[in-house]
């Protein structure tokens, strides 16, 4: 064996990562490129479902705030279903679930969508986000003051315009810290997918271990992802509050 | 491949077929799920007392505990504490020649691990609602020649839970579905007792929609329990 002077510095490093160190460092290291890899599965479905149960829970929550007629009851028992049940088992119910019917294995949709991970773990996280959002959203529509939608009735505005000018654009801005809440929860709700063959960043991390029969490194420094990644998303949407709700801030007397 | 007509008794039959399992699961979540709400609880309790000391070494203890936490999805603390832990403990007790091999089993890994997350969420819970108590009352108490018991349990801890209340429905309800997770660590809950069953008889998606009825059951139950509980501790307070 080489004497300690001969090695260069990072087989010193790896040695001692290796046989002294509680926590292998240089083998993280070494596969830190999956772990990025895993970070951008982790926030591009994220990200997509959010977009979507986004986009979905508008005219949902638009429904629950009006009491519609024919759409209240349906919609309210959609959210109920979705907010109190596990998202692990609504997962599981479409990715191993759906393959025991034949009209489904026979449809269309099964080989480009319905059998995939990828787009099962998109079309339950959409629904359950949207679901959450939904609800909260139609809180923010309930509490618009009353006074602004009479004023821009006042002013002689159609019930959309009211709708698309006074009511929404404040409903968003007071359901902002609401979200910022559901984004993270979304994130930290999306470690479901290790469990459905997806390698996210949890994923990577159970591949570390299993794969070098280790006990911690890979999940902390999953972890150490998860956290830097909640970070910036909690910082981004107080940079976001700071500006969209600009107007809720205390004033300070810096440029009176 | 393995077609077979679906009718609504053929399903009934199936599930109707494994409902000791079901059950068995059934107990075993709801067991851990209350396992951990009461190291949860404790944990919030002690937590809150910390944030709220004036001492600035579990200030910045309780601190990081609650940002650590809250920055980590559950199911990353909790393969954490079942892989990891088992191996602290393992070498802590070959280290110091206290125990030789211990076996951490899954359901006291899941009750650690989800209580001890739940524990960060209701730490900001009790320390809002003990910060919502007028801290004149707590002076009038004194005022009055109550010693601190005294004022624990007739000022604050009475208020305490009224204030707490709506913040702990929201974190048991978040708790109960986290007890999910337990069945990717191998917990035969009702998760892994239901997906066992849907395998054996290849009906997957019924299974899982009577795990789904059961946790809707579950959820909705305590739902309105809390709610009456919320009512019956706000009834002497004024209505706003």
């Amino acid at each position: 064996m080489a004497s300690p002077s001969d090695r260069t510095f990072w087989e010193y490093l790896t040695h001692i990562s290796e046989n002294q160190s509680p926590l292998d460092f240089v083998l993280v290291i070494d596969h830190i490129d999956k772990f990025f890899y895993g970070a951008i599965v982790t926030l591009e479905i994220t990200a997509l479902s959010l977009l979507i149960g986004g986009i979905l829970s508008i005219p949902l929550a638009i429904a629950r705030a009006y009491k519609h007629p024919l759409f209240n009851r349906p919609i309210w028992c959609y959210t109920y279903f979705f907010r109190g049940t596990p998202l692990l088992v609504q997962t599981y119910l479409i990715y191993y679930g759906l393959a025991q019917f034949d009209f489904v294995k026979e449809s269309f949709l099964w080989d480009p969508i319905l059998s995939k991970a990828w787009w099962c773990a998109v079309i339950v996280f959409s629904l359950n986000t949207a679901a959450y959002t939904a609800e909260f959203l139609r809180g923010a529509i309930e509490n618009t003051p009353r006074g602004e939608i009479e004023a821009a009735r006042a002013c002689g505005m159609s019930h959309k315009r009211v709708m698309f000018r006074i009511i929404l654009p404040s409903t968003f801005r007071r359901a902002l810290p609401a979200y910022s809440n559901e984004v993270i929860f979304m994130l930290h709700s999306s470690v479901v997918l290790s469990t459905i063959t997806i390698q996210d960043i949890l994923g990577v991390g159970r591949w570390l271990n299993g794969r070098y029969y280790l006990a911690y490194e890979g999940f902390i420094t999953a972890m150490m992802f998860y956290m830097i990644l909640v970070f910036i998303i909690s910082r981004g949407f107080r940079l976001w509050e700071h500006y969209w709700l600009a107007h809720l801030r205390p004033r300070t007397n810096q440029h009176a | 491949m393995w077609a077979r007509p679906i009718c609504p008794k053929q399903i009934m039959e199936s599930v109707w077929e494994y409902r000791i399992l079901l059950l068995e699961g059934t107990a075993v979540t709801i067991q851990l799920a209350l396992g951990s709400l009461l190291l949860s609880v404790i944990l919030g309790l002690i937590g809150a007392l910390a944030k709220l000391s004036s001492n600035v070494v579990s200030q910045k203890l309780a601190a990081s505990y609650t940002t650590l936490i809250r920055g980590v999805p559950d199911l990353v603390l909790m393969m954490l504490l079942f892989y990891g832990g088992q191996q602290i403990v393992n070498d802590f007790g070959s280290f110091t020649g206290l125990w030789g091999y211990l076996e951490i089993n899954q359901l006291t890994a899941g009750i650690t691990s989800i209580g001890f997350v739940f524990g960060a969420y209701m730490t900001e819970t009790f320390r809002g609602a003990i910060l919502a108590i007028p801290r004149g009352q707590i002076e009038a108490g004194i005022s009055c020649g109550m010693i601190p018991r005294t004022i624990f349990y007739r000022i604050t801890w009475p208020q305490m839970v009224r204030h707490a209340l709506p913040s702990f429905t929201n974190n048991w309800l978040v708790l109960l579905k986290a007890t999910a997770l337990v069945s990717v660590i191998g917990l035969h809950d009702l998760v892994w007792n239901a997906s066992t069953a849907g395998r054996s008889v290849r009906e997957p998606f019924t299974f899982m929609f009577a795990v789904l009825i059961i946790y809707l059951l579950l959820t909705a139950t305590s739902d309105i329990g809390l709610r009456w509980l919320e009512r019956k501790y706000s009834l002497r307070a004024r209505e706003v």
